[in-house]
């Protein structure tokens, strides 16, 4: 599959937002590490919530017709995409609402309501944006219950990543938020090579004989019939060498997830350390965008035996 | 009524009348123009309702060229249209036929990763999916000749490969040679249902090609002398 930059920072962006709304609303019930102030809490709950437009809106640009767009809110009952938007849609109230009974001192049921919901709409949002590509027959890379699960745990990841950097700006007791980061971030791990191994083996896959037709004997590929490229050709053609595929799964392993856990162990021997927490929050997001670049590109759609592949 | 086309692989000579004749009509179609690209430049692109591919099945010397057109299918259980957010795609139910609204869609390309068979392309000019319509503008159209009532492609086959007709009418001709020559659809472990059907190349009885020399003293001396002689 082409690797569309603008769906990249879409789903890293506002997966990040999602979770780092979550944990907040976690961090605040419980009085992680002493509990934000209410400005703290407030300028957290905007940072997500500025996240989650930013890729809202830069989603909208790989639309060849945004004009449209708003049609999109239409198919909630069919529609993954749709689920996602109609979600995402109704969880901004709710965040909303939550931050300004922060603000505003309002009774503590309506702040932790709102809260929860909101916390709960945002968890449902990034499962729909991992359906979205998990309910896709024709992309075995895809078509796995891994998926929602690593974009739910990579968001939250990187969202918790976001928090322990808050709490340290913030002068709380960082081990609370430490603890969090590193069963998240290891859960995260956990679920990302288990993907990697679970997609090495192309199990029961479609063929370039079952797509033709003609099982009886051999069937290669002679002619496409075209000259040079077809949308079918841009969209899907796009391939990786496995080399490099090894290459970038070293790197987001490294990036994404070691140096953010040496950061974290770092962070709680020293008690502080704003750059620490800096540099964690940013290598978990950067391994969290290369991990989706690579989802991207090591998808095979099925169109591709009728551009010669054996074997999708 | 279940409308879709019969393809017979046994045959298709490959000669691409099917994918003109149907840019053809459907440049000015319901869902037209199928925008071209640099149409004569170094890199010519564009939308295409069908294509046709060349596969060689077997090999030497059992090899067959097959040549495989291929448009939308159609599909009972069309995903294309279930995970489309904007209900610009959709499938009629009177007669099965899957299109694209083009007042609708928003360009998001979702559809055309849904489809295993190709059969979406984006427009770039006009930021729309296309697709083959199965000529629902000419299928229906009372003022033509009631033989002319079928798509493009069939109409214009000059080797007589395609098939036009209702799979719900189980003696339709395109019910009745599918049945009788083992017709298939694509892909069926995807579960689409795909409601056009394929009919297989025909086996043929194997020339032997490798035929030896029959032996004896007679030949045995006269390739000698063959061998000997200076050329």
């Amino acid at each position: 599959m082409h690797p569309a930059f603008s769906v990249i920072f879409f789903t890293v962006a506002s997966g990040a937002g999602f979770g780092l709304f979550s944990l907040l609303f976690i961090a605040d019930t419980f009085k992680l590490g002493g509990g934000f102030s209410a400005d703290q809490l407030v300028a957290g709950g905007l940072m997500s919530v500025a996240l989650i437009i930013f890729g809202l809106l830069s989603s909208t640009f790989h639309l060849a017709n945004p004009k449209n767009a708003w049609r999109a809110f239409s198919r909630f009952r069919t529609s993954w995409l749709s689920r996602e938007g109609v979600f995402a849609v109704a969880f901004m109230p709710l965040a909303l609402i939550y931050l300004a009974s922060i603000m505003f001192d309002a009774p503590l049921w309506l702040r932790e309501s709102t809260g929860l919901l909101a916390a709960v709409l945002a968890w449902i949002t990034v499962f729909s944006t991992g359906m979205i590509y998990a309910c896709l027959k024709t992309i075995r890379q895809w078509n796995t219950p891994l998926v929602p699960a690593n974009y739910l745990a990579l968001g939250y990841s990187s969202g918790s990543l976001l928090l322990l950097l808050g709490a340290v700006i913030a002068g709380l007791d960082t081990t609370p938020y430490i603890a969090m980061s590193a069963l998240i971030v290891s859960i995260a791990a956990v679920l990302k090579a288990i993907y990697y191994f679970w997609i090495r083996d192309p199990g029961l896959s479609p063929t370039i004989n079952t797509a033709t037709g003609l099982t009886r004997a051999k069937v290669k590929l002679l002619d496409t019939g075209h000259t040079h490229g077809t949308f079918l050709t841009q969209e899907f053609g796009y391939q990786l060498a496995r080399s490099q595929a090894s290459l970038l799964k070293i790197l987001v392993f490294v990036i994404g997830f070691g140096l953010p856990g040496l950061m974290l162990v770092w962070v709680f021997t020293a008690q502080g350390g704003q750059a620490l927490a800096l540099v964690a929050a940013v290598a978990g997001l950067l391994g969290a965008a290369m991990e989706r670049w690579l989802f991207f590109a090591e998808a095979r759609h099925v169109v591709n035996l009728y551009h010669g592949a054996q074997r999708c | 009524m279940r409308l879709g086309l019969v393809i017979d692989l046994d045959v298709c000579v490959g000669c691409h009348a099917c994918a003109i004749a149907c840019k053809q009509w459907n440049a000015s179609g319901t869902i037209g123009p199928l925008s071209d690209y640099e149409p004569y430049g170094a890199e010519p692109s564009g939308v295409w309702f069908n294509r046709i591919r060349h596969y060689e099945m077997d090999e030497y010397p059992h090899n067959k060229t097959v040549n495989f057109p291929m448009s939308c299918n159609h599909c009972e259980d069309a995903d294309c249209v279930t995970v489309c957010p904007t209900g610009a795609s959709y499938k009629r139910a009177e007669d099965g036929i899957v299109l694209v609204d083009q007042d609708k869609c928003m360009g998001c390309n979702y559809c055309s990763w849904a489809c295993p068979y190709g059969a979406r392309e984006l427009d770039r000019s006009s930021g729309t999916m296309k697709k083959c319509t199965l000529c629902v503008d000419r299928i229906y159209d009372e003022t033509l000749a009631i033989e002319d009532r079928q798509p493009s492609c069939v109409l214009t086959c000059p080797a007589h490969a395609r098939w036009f007709g209702d799979f719900d009418d189980p003696d339709s001709q395109v019910s009745r040679i599918t049945r009788e020559r083992g017709g298939f659809g694509l892909m069926p472990e995807l579960g689409y249902n795909p409601t056009n059907q394929y009919l297989p190349p025909r086996r043929k009885p194997v020339i032997e090609v490798n035929t030896q020399p029959k032996g004896g003293l007679k030949e045995s001396i006269k390739q000698f002398a063959n061998k000997l002689v200076r050329r």
